[in-house]
């Protein structure tokens, strides 16, 4: 680099704000929205196959268009069956996991005590590790105490893979928060239990909220873990899969398109809070 | 006297969650390791005889597929790195105040499950599919060929479904740079260049390798991907434990490879620990 600079004239630095969004001409952005594209393709065709009439066995070459899908979806007793399970587990999993969770990221960001970095790692151990050696795991156990398979057994699964990223999520939410606030209200003379509920609560609640959803969405989506644990339970992912065995059904493809819709509504929600928030 | 009460307070809001796990991961877990060294069938019963041979028979049985899904998990790795990257970049420092609206729709089609995203990949590769059959009918491509039951098709599908995995954590990283940094580094005239290498680059690297880590794990233990997309000649290690559980009833040997495949990955996380503190672990 030249540094010999006789006649330095020190020359007028834009801030960085208006450095940042400009330069490096428009390539990036439109690699952005190529990958932002790819990302989307198979959404594209989810939607797309949802209205095939396919003309043989597998539904991979696009016939006819039609809402025949749509309009049968329901009289499908083996995919109302597995969704209704699924929605059971993922309803009783989320609260119990959001409830286990949400009390260890408290006691994680309000505390010190002894073990706690030991338990940071105790907790992340469950998410390094591999779905299948999760889920077989629980079977060998279930096995050896000869413990029959079903929908308490899934349940069980769901939240034991759950309660670490209940914390996880909680924690982030948590550790920004200024714990004296609490330990303010009780010098002003609040009971712990009131304190809580008044001046952390309020606080926290959006990362609960935010942990909520992920497990339930998890939990629905969860095929390894679940196909391990299930037995003979019908449940929407095992649908799923048992469906992709006989040429992946348009009622896949349906299913996919209402669940990405609802993923839609939620981020078209989250959208809106945060403008309210802002103005 | 108060400091003592509250490390109570602080056992008692860990108890049910950690006696849960303690219950339902740790405990199954030690199942499976004893599981790994016994002997028997699945009709007459597995016993405990120190049988240390399973792990070397079960390695040298399926070294292939052990081999096979270390090196996906390095190409899924690499590829999600360099895929997401720019494109975290680009929404860190020029998404603006739409950040988090592009943030949300680069997580949008990971709403819809696993499984079907995956099998949508089967629709669009499929061999007079959409895309295929299209290029082919064009005259494009040669009639006979195939993606799908081909390695491609296995690593196409793992690296789109774990590209979120990467992204997040870069992004997360990327965010929380200090902009500052990088205005001092042109005040003492780097380059654009210069400063992406020497500030940007090593202030991003607790994200690559978070996001490694979250990418590679999931991808070396995936069955899926392989199950749907891939052939005989794809099989991951994910695929053998689940044959040794559910169909040869051989749970000495899934049990071994088990523990082959979580050692290799629990090595990785404790020098990860060690590199970034316990405390990273869980946020």
């Amino acid at each position: 680099m030249a540094v010999a600079q006789k006649d330095f004239k020190p020359e007028k630095r834009p801030l960085s704000t208006e450095r940042e969004t400009r330069g490096h001409g428009p390539w990036l952005g439109l690699y952005t929205a190529v990958v932002m594209a790819y990302l989307f393709l198979p959404i594209v065709v989810i939607i797309l196959f949802g209205f095939n009439d396919p003309a043989g066995r597998f539904n991979f070459v696009f016939n006819r268009f039609t809402l025949e899908n749509y309009r049968t979806l329901l009289e499908n007793e083996e995919l109302t069956l597995a969704l209704k399970n699924s929605l059971i587990v993922a309803s009783f999993s989320t609260v119990v996991s959001v409830f286990f969770g949400t009390l260890i990221a408290l006691a994680l960001t309000r505390f010190r005590f002894r073990g706690r970095s030991s338990l940071n790692l105790f907790l992340f151990v469950p998410m390094a590790t591999p779905e299948i050696v999760l889920g077989v795991s629980l079977l060998a156990l279930f096995v050896t105490l000869g413990f029959g398979r079903g929908l308490t057994t899934i349940l069980i699964a769901h939240i034991m893979f759950s309660i670490s990223y209940v914390v996880v999520t909680v924690k982030a939410r948590t550790s920004g928060l200024d714990m004296n606030l609490e330990d303010a209200a009780q010098d002003l003379g609040a009971t712990p239990l009131s304190s809580f509920w008044t001046v952390t609560w309020p606080l926290i609640w959006p990362g609960v909220l935010a942990a909520g959803l992920l497990i339930f969405v998890l939990s629905l989506d969860d095929y390894v873990i679940t196909s391990f644990n299930a037995g003979s339970t019908a449940m929407f992912p095992l649908w799923i899969y048992g469906a992709s065995r006989i040429g992946v059904p348009p009622a896949v493809n349906i299913m996919g398109t209402l669940i990405f819709l609802l993923g839609v509504v939620y981020v078209v929600a989250t959208l809106l809070r945060e403008r309210r928030q802002v103005s | 006297m108060r400091e003592r009460r509250r490390r109570r307070v602080a056992y008692f809001l860990v108890l049910p969650g950690v006696l849960f796990l303690v219950v339902f991961f740790l405990v199954p877990m030690l199942t499976m390791l004893s599981t790994s060294f016994q002997e028997g069938t699945f009709e007459t019963g597995f016993e405990f005889t120190g049988h240390w041979q399973n792990y070397t028979e079960a390695f040298a049985a399926n070294d292939t597929q052990i081999y096979r899904s270390l090196i996906y998990g390095l190409i899924v790795t690499g590829a999600t790195l360099v895929i997401s990257f720019p494109l975290a970049y680009w929404i860190a420092f020029r998404g603006g105040r739409r950040k988090n609206l592009y943030l949300l729709l680069l997580l949008l089609p990971f709403f819809t499950p696993f499984l079907i995203r995956t099998l949508a990949w089967k629709q669009i590769l499929a061999d007079n599919g959409i895309l295929l059959g299209t290029l082919k009918n064009a005259g494009l491509l040669s009639d006979d060929l195939q993606i799908l039951a081909t390695s491609s098709a296995v690593l196409g599908g793992l690296i789109y479904n774990f590209l979120p995995f990467m992204a997040l954590p870069l992004y997360v990283a990327l965010e929380r740079l200090d902009r500052n940094l990088l205005d001092a580094a042109s005040d003492l005239y780097s380059t654009r260049r210069q400063a992406f290498l020497k500030v940007t680059l090593p202030l991003a690297l607790p994200g690559v390798l978070a996001g490694s880590l979250l990418t590679f794990i999931p991808s070396v233990g995936d069955f899926i991907n392989s199950e749907l997309l891939g052939s005989t000649n794809t099989t991951m290690i994910g695929q053998v434990i689940q044959f040794e559980f559910q169909n040869s009833f051989d749970f000495p040997t899934g049990s071994a490879l088990s523990f082959v495949l979580m050692s290799a990955i629990l090595l990785g996380v404790f020098l990860y620990a060690r590199a970034l503190g316990t405390e990273e672990l869980t946020g």
